[in-house]
């Protein structure tokens, strides 16, 4: 990525597209592997699909047998793709738990920290629906009597907080503290700016979501 | 044995966890037919249990059967549903007749909504900054390289590329085509790639 050439699409914006596409690259990464859903970042996409845009008219205007045309297409289709999969990988979040994810969105919704967009959040809510409907047409409407309830939670799946994962710190953050397991003894430990751990994910969710640490 | 014939059922699942197996109406049937039964003797013995104690353990027994009959039912479902959902990305909105036979009625209308569900996702995707959606089942694989040479499998027809060029796609040709642009027809078996 370190050829991403943007001098095409004009002159202040050259700074801010990398910012941009290096901020889409740590949510991807970080989306990727934590285990559960985090923040949106529609702003970002949103800033980096109209910068591909413009390229793409740029890249347009060149003749096609120019060799910086392939070189483009071709950082932008590796653009494009980190941006699907981002989608996507999220799509996939909001499915597997979306019982959880919706219920924990209203709440968050509230208090106006959401962390799907307006649109993940009709389609996690359209998703539910579409399975509660599936399992009631096949299954639910036939069996006897109390047997007949679409009990949500014991279908809800939950993401696992506790797997570990591996992470980077990108500035010093001191104290975090460990739960011991058995509650007996805790641990607190410093992260140092730029060294690398792993630990379970719940003890570092608020740092990934606040930029200080990122997964890798 | 009471749930005897559910185990059968997600054994069957088990076996096979990569590919989707026909949709096993005969079995869900039966289970819930014993489902039935095993409801109706509760009826009876539960308004009885007040002259004899000794009923409610039976009782008890029967209810879990149903419990666990309604529990396994629900997990062959749900995960017949994964299935089916990779089948929207891979296939695209149309699935193909042999797989659709798979499918019993309810799934298929399960497919379409879950289909349409995603299709209204892409296309309302960057509406905003004036996009008209993003497919994001164009972009399953890390991109290698911009072209790639493919043989036509089929007698496909016309094809026209984004910048505009119309090539033929005739079966037994090969054409060397952008990666992004050809993905589909590969993954409906229109083309294969050979590079």
């Amino acid at each position: 990525m370190d050829e991403e050439q943007l001098d095409l699409s004009g002159e202040e914006e050259e700074i801010t597209a990398d910012v941009v596409l290096k901020t889409i690259q740590t949510s991807w990464q970080n989306e990727r592997l934590s285990p559960e859903i985090l923040p949106h970042r529609n702003d970002m996409v949103e800033c980096m699909l109209g910068q591909i845009q413009h390229m793409e008219r740029n890249i347009n205007k060149l003749p096609k047998t120019d060799l910086r045309t392939s070189i483009h297409k071709m950082e932008l289709s590796r653009i494009k793709y980190i941006i699907c999969n981002y989608l996507k990988t999220r799509l996939e979040k909001i499915e597997q738990n979306c019982i959880i994810i919706i219920n924990d969105e209203k709440q968050r919704i509230e208090s106006g920290t959401n962390y799907l967009t307006p649109l993940e959040y009709r389609y996690a809510q359209e998703h539910l629906l579409n399975i509660e409907h599936h399992l009631k047409q096949t299954i639910l409407n036939q069996v006897p009597g109390n047997m007949q309830v679409f009990e949500i939670n014991k279908m809800s799946t939950v993401p696992n907080l506790q797997s570990h994962v591996f992470l980077k710190a990108n500035e010093t953050v001191h104290g975090i503290v460990l739960e011991d397991h058995f509650g007996d003894q805790d641990e607190e430990i410093d992260l140092e700016e730029g060294s690398q751990h792993i630990l379970q994910y719940k003890f570092i969710a608020d740092l990934v979501k606040n930029g200080k640490v990122q997964l890798i | 044995m009471f749930g005897e014939k559910v185990i059968e059922l997600l054994k069957e699942s088990e076996r096979n966890r990569e590919t989707l197996d026909q949709y096993n109406d005969e079995k869900i049937r039966q289970i819930i037919e014993e489902m039935h039964v095993l409801f109706k003797l509760n009826m009876n013995d539960a308004n009885a249990t007040t002259e004899n104690k000794s009923l409610w353990t039976t009782v008890q027994v029967r209810h879990s059967a149903l419990e666990r009959n309604k529990r396994c039912l629900l997990a062959y479902l749900y995960n017949r549903m994964n299935k089916i959902k990779i089948l929207r990305w891979e296939f695209g909105s149309v699935l193909p007749p042999d797989i659709r036979e798979l499918l019993s009625d309810a799934e298929y209308d399960w497919f379409s909504k879950y289909s349409t569900n995603l299709a209204t996702y892409m296309r309302s995707l960057g509406q905003d900054i004036g996009y008209n959606g993003i497919d994001l089942t164009e972009n399953l694989r890390p991109p290698k390289s911009l072209n790639i040479e493919v043989l036509c499998l089929v007698d496909y027809g016309k094809l026209e590329l984004e910048d505009g060029d119309v090539i033929m796609l005739k079966k037994n040709s090969t054409h060397f085509l952008p990666t992004s642009e050809c993905q589909t027809l590969i993954r409906q078996g229109i083309l294969k790639q050979i590079t």
